[in-house]
């Protein structure tokens, strides 16, 4: 166990990552949110439920870390027509809650809720999500090496999902 | 709108090159579609292998009309509808699982997964009421080609094989991908949704004009092969098989790289697997062709896209508000080409895809566009000067010639026309 006042140091650095995490999403900001992960992260976004095996079943968005550089490629075209003009976002994050400081493998689990404004040309949508982290430190900042964004309806059919989540 | 029938002049709104923009966004058009396309014609519903057991059942869908796919205990398909035969509630509420009975749980009315009524609460109510006019109901009539399974809610009308005619080749020519002859449908489905009506989708599907245009951003930055394909120089073929089935034939392109799995940007070497089971299965020589010829790029009017590597169901659900259900193709005994296919599917298609998200922003554009009344026509004429027969007698276009949407048109305008 840490001691209360360096989890407190540490839930505050770990709010201020998820924070400026959401800040970097909601400003396409692409470039400065592909360097928050690890070279090993993977971004996932499970489809039909949360527990679904990725290796096995369909979700929709299973990226390890080069088709995470990919996706911010291809947003960097200016040419991706959906997101071309970007949607206009804002999200809350809220419910931080430190899920295992010291796991065996030194990775900081980190779960929160995200709800996310999207207006986009279809029409104003709104986007509701659990997402699970492992954060890492690497050189003294904290890093994303998972990325777990479980929507609230991710067994029903839902418009395209551009932006970063 | 013919105001003494509610049945639009269909010569007027559909003409050899061009077609009416309110196809696509009038109400009541879509309710006529609905009961001339829909619940007449054959419409894909599921895949035999998404029920491999005694007692499986997975919800489907014929538009808006919610279908369940069950095996039952004798081992038939049956497509029975979602709804009580009491007082309309739907009997089933989960997406699949294993059940020899559905009980309503309005008033537990019980119904076995073959359709038949077996029991209601308090039966005494019912004295002397026969039980077999109150089964679910179903859809009239069931057939499936290669595990694939359609239902029509017409008594009479063209057999499956007939309406698949010669698109029927198309799905033999996919099921020779795996090593055992069957595809297999079990990576679960992406369901995306746009605020578009269904035949944008339809025509997109075998529109190789756009690629070049819509899928610009990724074909840049991901060294993909693609591109190539739909460019001016391509010699792959727009095909229109009649009965509104068209596809994209892209095996001239692959023959000239005479690569085997260059259809899929890999090699022999990196599945060997695969490779050796094919050469067991097919021969050395017939294995070769099939996998430098690769798997089709058909869209089987109205509702089943085999698109190479994945495969989309298309939903209406109204006029502009359609759904997409797409899944990775499996191929029976090729588990290291189903990874891959898996993971491909994965990255392009659905709501993230890094192509079906910027296919999905047309569709919605689109039927915003069209909502604008002049010019009050959607152009359809590339490609009509110089399409062909091919041998077989279909007609034939360059791969960005706009034949597969003259073909969908044609089809259309009989399925709408009174009889």
């Amino acid at each position: 166990m840490l001691s209360r006042e360096s989890s407190a140091t540490l839930m505050s650095a770990i709010t201020a990552f998820l924070y400026r995490e959401a800040r970097l999403q909601d400003e396409h900001q692409y470039e400065a949110w592909e360097k928050l992960w690890t070279d090993d992260g993977v971004y996932w976004v499970p489809a039909n439920g949360a527990d679904i095996d990725p290796e096995r079943q369909m979700s929709i968005i299973y990226d390890n870390r080069s088709r995470i550089a990919l996706r911010v490629r291809q947003l960097m075209t200016g040419k991706h027509f959906t997101q071309t003009p970007q949607s206009n976002l804002r999200r809350l994050i809220s419910n931080i809650e430190l899920m295992d400081e010291q796991p065996d493998n030194g990775d900081i689990a980190v779960a929160s809720n995200s709800l996310i404004f999207e207006s986009s040309l279809r029409d104003d949508t709104l986007w509701a999500a659990r997402n699970e982290y492992r954060l890492r430190h690497v050189d003294g900042e904290l890093r994303m090496a998972s990325k777990k964004v479980i929507l609230v309806n991710n067994d029903k059919a839902i418009y395209t999902l551009s932006f970063l989540v | 709108m013919n105001m003494m029938t509610g049945v639009p002049p269909w010569e007027r709104l559909i003409r050899p090159d061009r077609v009416h923009g309110s196809l696509y966004t009038d109400p009541e058009i879509f309710e006529a579609e609905l009961k001339n396309i829909w619940y007449r014609t054959w419409v894909y519903v599921g895949h035999e292998s998404e029920v491999p057991n005694a007692n499986d059942y997975v919800v489907k869908s014929i538009g808006p009309q919610s279908v369940i796919m069950t095996r039952d205990e004798q081992g038939k398909v049956n497509l029975l509808l979602n709804r009580c035969s009491h007082r309309g509630n739907q009997v089933c509420s989960f997406e699949r699982g294993n059940a020899r009975s559905f009980t309503c749980p309005f008033h537990s009315w019980t119904f076995a997964n073959d359709g038949r009524l077996v029991g209601y609460a308090f039966p005494d109510g019912y004295e002397g009421q026969d039980k077999a006019q109150l089964a679910l109901g179903r859809v009239t009539r069931v057939e499936s080609y290669r595990g694939f399974v359609f239902g029509s809610f017409a008594a009479e009308g063209p057999t499956l094989k007939e309406h698949l005619g010669g698109a029927a080749e198309t799905i033999d020519r996919l099921v020779r991908t795996s090593p055992e002859g069957e595809v297999e449908i079990s990576a679960g489905f992406l369901k995306h949704r746009v605020k578009a009506n269904w035949k944008f989708i339809l025509e997109n599907e075998c529109d190789g004009y756009h690629p070049a245009f819509v899928h610009t951003s990724i074909f840049g930055v991901a060294d993909s092969m693609i591109g190539k394909l739909y460019g001016g120089a391509s010699t792959a073929l727009t095909r229109d098989y009649g009965n509104g089935h068209t596809e994209i034939d892209l095996r001239p392109e692959f023959r000239k790289r005479d690569a085997p799995m260059s259809w899929f940007g890999t090699s022999e070497e990196r599945l060997p697997d695969y490779t050796a089971r094919m050469k067991t299965a097919y021969g050395d020589s017939a294995a070769r062709e099939i996998m430098i010829d690769g798997t089709p790029h058909v869209m089987i009017f109205p509702n089943l896209f085999i698109a190479e590597i994945q495969m989309f169901v298309i939903q209406p659900l109204g006029v502009d508000d359609s759904v997409q259900h797409v899944t990775a193709l499996q191929f029976k005994g090729a588990p290291d080409l189903n990874r891959r296919l898996r993971q491909q599917t994965m990255g392009s298609v659905g709501p993230a895809g890094f192509l079906l998200a910027d296919d999905s922003e047309m569709y919605e554009r689109c039927h915003r566009g069209v909502l604008a009344r002049n010019p009050e026509w959607i152009f359809l004429g590339r490609g009509e000067k110089r399409q062909r027969q091919d041998e077989l007698g279909f007609t034939v276009g360059h791969v960005t010639d706009e034949v597969p949407s003259r073909g969908i048109w044609t089809h259309y305008r009989k399925l709408m026309e009174p009889a």
